[in-house]
């Protein structure tokens, strides 16, 4: 019989394998996407699939030389960035007013702003191009930024509401006693008080809207395309080429997952702010 | 100068009458004690004086100057809540010069007044700390300290004591009264404990479902109250209660059948009852003195007597099942079930009709 202690030490020693496990699996697609980028198109093909080999950069300079990497990464920052900005700016005072100033209906509202999540997002793709045809809003940065900010309302809103419902309400009515304007009173007594809650918002956001491929494939051609449209570009019209596939793919993936990297303790901070404290 | 003056001031939320009607007049350097059970609108009324409460008709005057529908920020008032509402994320020294750096003052008159509040309310070591490195007796000195510097007209203080435990409680009740005598300011304060409404105020005002009940000084509501639950709500142990009925009367004095034993003549101005009226015999604690059960007509058992070292409060179980609560030396020794005799000094008894109201003493017996 194991005695108390090694019981413990031994699962513990199951739980971590356990975990490296589940992270190694959720890692492996990313791993392999970017050993393919490496591999000539024939090792790429290759069965069994290789996993040494020699590596070479070819599939990176044909990328570059094929396509404008640039322009497509800045519309990428342009649009994450720019519908991030607006969606905090709308997203911090409706949820500011219904944590604070809650009526019968809030939870109603909030409650429909999620089910616009549910719809499936193709079910109101003809009539958006539509009036995006008639507005001049196709393939501009404009419309990408628009409707990235619609979808991803709801989800900052949801959040930031959280956040703010974990603040005393007492905290921000000592605020306006102390004489601070409306704006005061968030800016400097609210927002510093849900940072980490409000950095997790501003992070999802920014991941969600630079991973998006939906509206950014059909509401976009060249012009505002972000890097999304581009991976989509080297999969569909010229067969399947997974060296080069996995090279672009990797460039479009890379600045926000080094972001996200850098941002991590945050994120996760802020995630399970509600739940742990 | 700081004269506040509430007229008819009601506030309803959806169907609920929450405050019906209040007239109220505050003045410069009074402590005022809005003190009631809970659910009676003291809090909504102080908040309502704050503007953190919108009301629904009515006026509160600051100084002859209307302020009912202004900003909380415009009223020049300081509130210290329940919850001491510190900003976490500053420094003891930000949270007292925040609302000073929002009025833009210069920057060696906040150092200067917030060096002396921190003097006052001996902060001076803690400046530097974030308030979840205080205790909750230190956050609540932070909490009268950011009122403190910025001199408004009127403090407010919503149960500042209710988080504290007892000890802390009767110390910050006294720094409190010191406060209130060094600043020489206008301050409204909540409480539902009696003991800090006795202590504390220079008026205190009795609150119950909305309305007002009854004003005046501790004193004078403990001496005189003008009903049966403002002398039920003042005094520790609680007044005790007899039912009885009129059997004689003249100009200034009744006298009462109790129900359960015994009668008592008592000076009262009774014009408004009759012979065989229904009426509540209120007596303290301090005015039945226990005698042997031959010699009283008012007898009891004894149920538990609470010794406190100082005072014994006894609580005898009449025959009619109501309990009295008599306040006897500490030295005093009884057992539980004893048959005991109770006499009530009939002067300082208190007399209230069938509807709950006091029936007034001659003039020249009320003090």
């Amino acid at each position: 019989m194991l005695s108390l202690k090694q019981r413990r030490s031994l699962n513990t020693l199951l739980l971590g394998v356990l975990a490296w496990g589940v992270a190694l699996a959720i890692f492996f697609p990313i791993f392999w996407m970017l050993l393919t980028s490496f591999k000539t198109e024939i090792d790429a093909f290759a069965t069994p699939p290789q996993l040494f080999f020699s590596p070479t950069l070819e599939n990176y300079t044909l990328v570059n030389e094929r396509s404008d990497y640039l322009h497509f990464a800045w519309n990428s920052v342009v649009v994450s960035f720019g519908s991030t900005i607006i969606g905090m700016m709308l997203a911090v005072p409706a949820a500011y007013s219904m944590a604070f100033f809650e009526t019968k209906r809030t939870k109603g509202t909030l409650l429909w702003m999620l089910s616009t999540k549910m719809l499936p997002p193709v079910g109101v793709l003809v009539p958006i191009y539509l009036i995006f045809k008639d507005t001049g809003l196709l393939d501009t940065k404009t419309g990408l930024v628009i409707i990235y900010t619609l979808i991803n309302l709801p989800i900052m809103i949801w959040m930031a509401y959280t956040y703010f419902k974990e603040i005393p309400k007492e905290v921000l009515e000592a605020a306006r006693m102390d004489g601070s304007s409306l704006f005061q009173e968030i800016w400097r007594v609210l927002l510093p008080m849900s940072k980490g809650g409000l950095a997790a918002t501003v992070l999802l956001s920014l991941i969600l809207s630079w991973n998006e491929a939906f509206w950014s494939l059909n509401l976009t051609a060249s012009e505002a395309a972000p890097l999304t449209a581009l991976i989509a570009s080297y999969s569909s019209p010229e067969g399947l080429f997974w060296a080069k596939l996995s090279a672009v793919s990797t460039l479009a993936c890379a600045p926000i997952l080094i972001f996200g990297w850098i941002s991590q303790k945050q994120l996760v901070r802020g995630l399970s702010f509600g739940a742990v404290k | 100068m700081a004269n506040l003056t509430i007229k008819n001031l009601k506030k309803s939320f959806e169907a609920t009458e929450i405050l019906k009607g209040i007239d109220l007049e505050i003045k410069d350097n009074e402590f005022v004690v809005f003190v009631g059970p809970s659910g009676c609108g003291k809090s909504t009324l102080l908040r309502s004086i704050a503007g953190l409460e919108e009301v629904t008709s009515g006026h509160i005057l600051l100084d002859h100057k209307e302020i009912t529908d202004l900003a909380p920020a415009k009223r020049n008032l300081a509130m210290v809540f329940q919850s001491y509402a510190l900003y976490p994320h500053m420094s003891v020294r930000k949270n007292m010069s925040f609302a000073l750096e929002l009025a833009r003052e210069k920057k060696d008159v906040i150092n200067q007044k917030v060096a002396e509040a921190a003097r006052i309310l001996e902060l001076e070591p803690l400046l530097d700390r974030k308030p979840k490195e205080l205790s909750g007796g230190q956050r609540q000195r932070v909490a009268i300290g950011r009122a403190i510097v910025r001199q408004p007209k009127v403090f407010l203080f919503d149960e500042p004591l209710s988080n504290l435990d007892a000890a802390l409680r009767v110390q910050m009740r006294l720094e409190l009264a010191r406060l209130h005598h060094d600043l020489n300011a206008t301050m409204i304060y909540v409480t539902h404990d009696q003991v800090e409404a006795m202590t504390l105020a220079d008026k205190v005002v009795v609150l119950r479902h909305g309305q007002i009940e009854q004003v005046g000084t501790p004193l004078e509501l403990y001496r005189n109250p003008a009903n049966r639950f403002v002398a039920g709500f003042l005094g520790m142990p609680k007044m005790s209660f007899l039912p009885g009925t009129v059997t004689a009367l003249d100009a200034s004095s009744v006298t009462v059948e109790l129900t359960f034993g015994g009668s008592v003549t008592l000076p009262a101005e009774g014009e408004h009852l009759r012979r065989g009226s229904e009426v509540t015999v209120g007596v303290r604690p301090e005015n039945i003195d226990l005698v042997d059960a031959s010699e009283a007509s008012l007898t009891g058992f004894m149920d538990i007597a609470e010794n406190l070292g100082s005072d014994t409060y006894c609580y005898v179980k009449t025959d009619g099942q109501e309990t009295l609560t008599v306040r006897m030396p500490g030295n005093f020794t009884c057992n539980y079930g004893d048959r005991i005799g109770l006499q009530l000094h009939a002067d300082e008894c208190h007399l209230f009709d069938e509807h709950g109201n006091a029936i007034q003493k001659p003039t020249q017996m009320a003090a």
